[in-house]
């Protein structure tokens, strides 16, 4: 088969165990090259990359949870160093994933890139002659019919164009083939995917993403500092930051009250005034789970939500030191969520508060959340004074208390116990030792939003898209070849000799071939083929 | 919202159809144990026959042919083979079974008004149908391959209980995520990919089962094949099945995935983002596309690419089971 569809194999093997050359360094790369390039080794780089990609799905991820990566590293000392070494918890960044779909991707484009050059001289040259001896080709017929050869050869040429088959002749012979998009669109698709690797590495490189938390009444304006988390690709200037802005005016969530799923989220709506940028009209926009808000080449998505119930606190001296949303941090689907609030301007001492917000408590219940909706509101605060810490020029975290240099406020009248002071909202709790007074005066929503910009995700997706167009020609499209070799027999009488050749499987070659005898035979006479088995029964 | 006597229906429908799926089974092992006995028994009368036939004594070969002809389904030569009726009417009670299937599926969609593949069991009910109804395509288009029920009957049994059981899950509303047309699209891709990659993994298996009996004939180990081999088609042809239905599904699957990229940009910000399903997702796809690429390889036997994949349908259920179950991610929308 050696002159036959070799240009639908991948590259052409070599026979038997490979050996090495000794051919010094250049021809050593030319076989290193060739090895690299050869199906076999993309087969195993695939099953590499396949097995590869296993660990990242098992271990927590750093782009993906940080905070499971220092659990785990928590829970496991001794063996976290050595998986951290070898990047383990960076699986898709690592440089040994890397190296092997980059690999992978060379491989690819070391073996496509020969083949679009054959295919395109395929495409533009002519079917190959018929081989002399068609009977030993894998599909072959003959028959014999008073037409002259020419006449015969004349009828197969022009059956054959009619099904579009592309047709050569010659003395005694035709040649054609069929299905050339087979192999263009394999190319297609081994290209696609390279684009796409393109896309995303454009996308990683030169795009930016970021997630800020906005309480509702409050604004977002698109700079690094109003942003909790910002990671930028490394060709993206944070500088370049498209200047525009918006307001959380209001936040909705609404529960599953029904006996099924209780609880479990049924929408989430946040209504936005945009200012596309600086001096522009501002818009209204509502931005939902699956439809986020495009801006300026940014798409601004909800990815989460909570509480953020507003706290009066007046100092010893009946003066107001605190009035403002405090976003407290969900901590169970109920929403049962953790405050902290600091009040550095109160006097005489700083004040602190640490204490769990429940959006539905039942009374008398005690501090227990039953549904996420806030039906029922209550927060449960501690109370500290003394020192907050927040002098010394350390940034600390706004949802942790540093309680090493505070007192916690005790209960009047009691043993020592830590006070608890429960507030409904518009209640005020007096602090004990004319220390001040808290009012829980108001409940607000936050929503946390990412913010992103990916300007590779087009050209990916237009690999995407090419390269299922490509697997959809090449898997379905089937490349054949039919020959038609006709001779002036011994008794006068014209042989006809049909075959076909396929290298892929199920190419419906017999069905050509089949379909060509019936358009060419004479019209026939024989019976079907009597059955050994039967006949020999009837007897 | 949703309707609670329409999600019964639903679920009536789902044990009905099981116990059809059921009598189905028992009507495949009826047939695939009489054509077992009988495809053997055929050959040795029609070889008696032929060799009566030829002989001297014409009253001994008179009465083996009168035995030969009193077992008519044994007629090995008009493309009938023994045992076909019981399959025949297994084949019936399998169509019957997957209108009751299918209508336990439209009950549920009614029910919850959406498409009903919004957790486990909606999608297991579904991708048991599909399984059912592209055997019956086959079966129905095919005869000969009908007692393959045999094995893929107990499958789709398997999926629908499994989905009425321990994957059940009440008729509810979605979660504000799974709200969106990509749901359809991306959903029903990929399930109906997975019925497909599950039909084309039964027919590798059984074509590994069947070319090692041959194998071993050949090499003089066994004097017959095994009661399973027995039943099989010619291993060639469960090869270009399985080949041609995984060639069918990887492009499916490609786009399953790729819509559910398209949709996670949408709702999630990024298309792309190592998620645990994403990634056994980009395992499958890599493990068939190195199916597809051992298959055009010179040197790779049809039996390395069947266990290839083997192996890619063994991380399609890994996708399924063990990150829907065990591992935590954004789309843990189990129900379970």
């Amino acid at each position: 088969m050696a002159d036959t569809l070799e240009s639908t194999t991948f590259e052409p093997e070599p026979a038997g165990p490979v050996r090495v050359p000794a051919l010094g360094p250049v021809g050593m790369l030319r076989w290193a090259w060739r090895q690299l390039t050869s199906m076999r080794t993309a087969l195993l780089l695939l099953f590499l990359l396949a097995l590869a990609s296993v660990p990242g799905s098992l271990l927590p991820q750093r782009g993906v949870n940080p905070i499971a990566v220092s659990d785990y590293k928590a829970a496991n000392p001794g063996v976290s160093p050595w998986l951290d070494r070898f990047s383990f918890f960076d699986v898709y960044a690592s440089p040994w994933f890397a190296a092997t779909y980059l690999l992978l991707f060379i491989s690819l484009v070391g073996c496509v890139l020969p083949r679009t050059g054959q295919h395109w001289r395929a495409m533009r040259g002519q079917p190959p002659a018929a081989p002399r001896n068609l009977s030993r080709l894998p599909v072959a017929t003959s028959f014999e019919t008073s037409e002259s050869p020419e006449a015969v050869l004349e009828r197969a040429e022009r059956s054959l164009r009619g099904s579009r088959f592309r047709v050569v002749t010659g003395d005694g012979w035709v040649a054609s083939e069929k299905g050339y998009l087979r192999e263009t669109g394999n190319l297609i698709f081994h290209f696609s995917l390279v684009v796409l690797l393109i896309g995303v590495a454009w996308g990683s490189l030169g795009g930016v993403k970021g997630v800020a938390l906005v309480v509702e009444g409050e604004g977002f304006a698109n700079t690094v500092t109003q942003y909790d988390q910002v990671t930028p690709g490394l060709a993206y200037d944070l500088g370049s930051l498209a200047p525009f802005s918006f307001t959380l005016d209001d936040f909705r969530a609404t529960y599953e009250a029904g006996p099924v799923q209780t609880g479990a989220a049924r929408t989430f709506e946040a209504d936005l005034t945009v200012i596309d940028e600086p001096g522009a009209t501002p818009r209204q926009v509502t931005v939902q789970v699956n439809k986020p808000l495009n801006v300026e080449g940014f798409k601004v998505f909800l990815v989460g939500h909570g509480y953020a119930p507003t706290f009066t606190v007046r100092d010893a001296r009946g003066r107001v030191v605190f009035d403002q949303p405090v976003p407290c941090l969900p901590q169970d689907g109920n929403f049962t969520s953790q405050c902290v609030i600091k009040v550095p301007d109160a006097r005489p001492t700083q004040l602190g508060f640490t204490g769990f917000f429940f959006p539905t408590v039942i009374d008398g219940g005690g501090p227990v959340s039953y549904f996420p909706g806030a039906e029922n509101p209550e927060v449960y605060l501690n109370a500290w004074s003394g020192d907050l810490g927040l002098d010394d020029g350390i940034s600390r975290s706004v949802y942790t208390l540093d309680t090493e240099k505070l007192a916690a406020v005790k209960a009047k009248a009691s043993d020592g116990a830590p006070l608890v002071v429960p507030l409904k909202p518009g209640q005020t709790f007096t602090l004990p030792d004319g220390l001040g007074s808290i009012t829980f005066s108001g409940l607000q929503e936050w929503t946390t939003l990412s913010v992103a910009r990916d300007p590779g995700k087009e050209l990916a997706l237009v690999g995407a898209v090419g390269a299922i167009l490509g697997l959809l020609l090449t898997l379905f499209i089937r490349r054949r070849r039919v020959w038609v070799r006709a001779t002036s027999g011994a008794d006068g009488a014209t042989v006809v000799e049909v075959a076909g050749l396929a290298k892929n499987e199920a190419s419906g070659v017999e069905a050509d071939v089949d379909a060509l005898v019936l358009a060419l035979a004479p019209t026939r006479t024989s019976e079907p083929e009597p059955n050994d088995r039967e006949s020999d029964l009837r007897e | 919202m949703v309707d609670e006597g329409l999600a019964k229906i639903s679920l009536e429908l789902a044990y009905s159809a099981m116990a059809v799926y059921t009598a189905a089974f028992i009507g495949y092992a009826v047939a695939a144990a009489s054509t077992a006995g009988k495809r053997d028994d055929a050959r040795v009368r029609a070889d008696l026959a032929t060799v009566g036939a030829g002989g001297p004594g014409a009253a001994e070969s008179g009465a083996v042919v009168a035995a030969a002809e009193a077992v008519p389904e044994t007629a090995v030569s008009d493309g009938r083979f023994p045992g076909q009726k019981a399959a025949g009417i297994a084949t019936a009670l399998t169509l019957l079974a997957f209108v009751l299937e299918l209508g336990s599926v439209l009950a549920r969609t009614a029910s919850v008004q959406r498409v009903p593949w919004g957790n486990m069991h909606e999608f297991t009910l579904t991708t048991s149908t599909v399984l059912a109804g592209g055997f019956l395509i086959v079966a129905l288009r095919d005869r000969s391959k009908q007692v393959l029920g045999v094995f893929v009957v107990p499958c789709v049994l398997l999926a629908l209980g499994l989905s009425v059981t321990v994957l059940y899950a009440e008729a509810a509303e979605l979660i504000p995520a799974l709200k969106s047309g990509w749901l359809v699209v991306h959903v029903m891709a990929a399930m109906i990919a997975t019925g497909a990659f599950a039909l084309g993994a039964l027919f590798s298996a059984l074509f590994l089962v069947k070319e090692r009996s041959d194998r071993r004939l050949a090499a003089g180990e066994i004097a017959e094949p095994g009661r399973v081999a027995r039943l099989l088609p010619e291993a060639g042809s469960m090869d270009r099945m399985a080949y041609r239905i995984n060639a069918f599904t990887f492009p499916l699957w490609t786009f399953a995935v790729i819509a559910g990229a398209i949709w996670a940009e949408n709702a999630w910000g990024r298309y792309w983002g190592w998620d645990p399903k994403e990634v056994w997702a980009f395992i499958t796809w890599v493990v068939y596309a190195a199916y597809l690429h051992a298959r055009a390889t010179a040197g790779w036997t049809s039996r390395g690419s069947a266990w290839i994949a083997l192996a890619g349908f063994g991380t399609l259920m890994f996708n399924y089971f063990g990150v829907n179950l065990l591992v935590n991610g954004l789309h843990s929308y189990s129900g379970v």
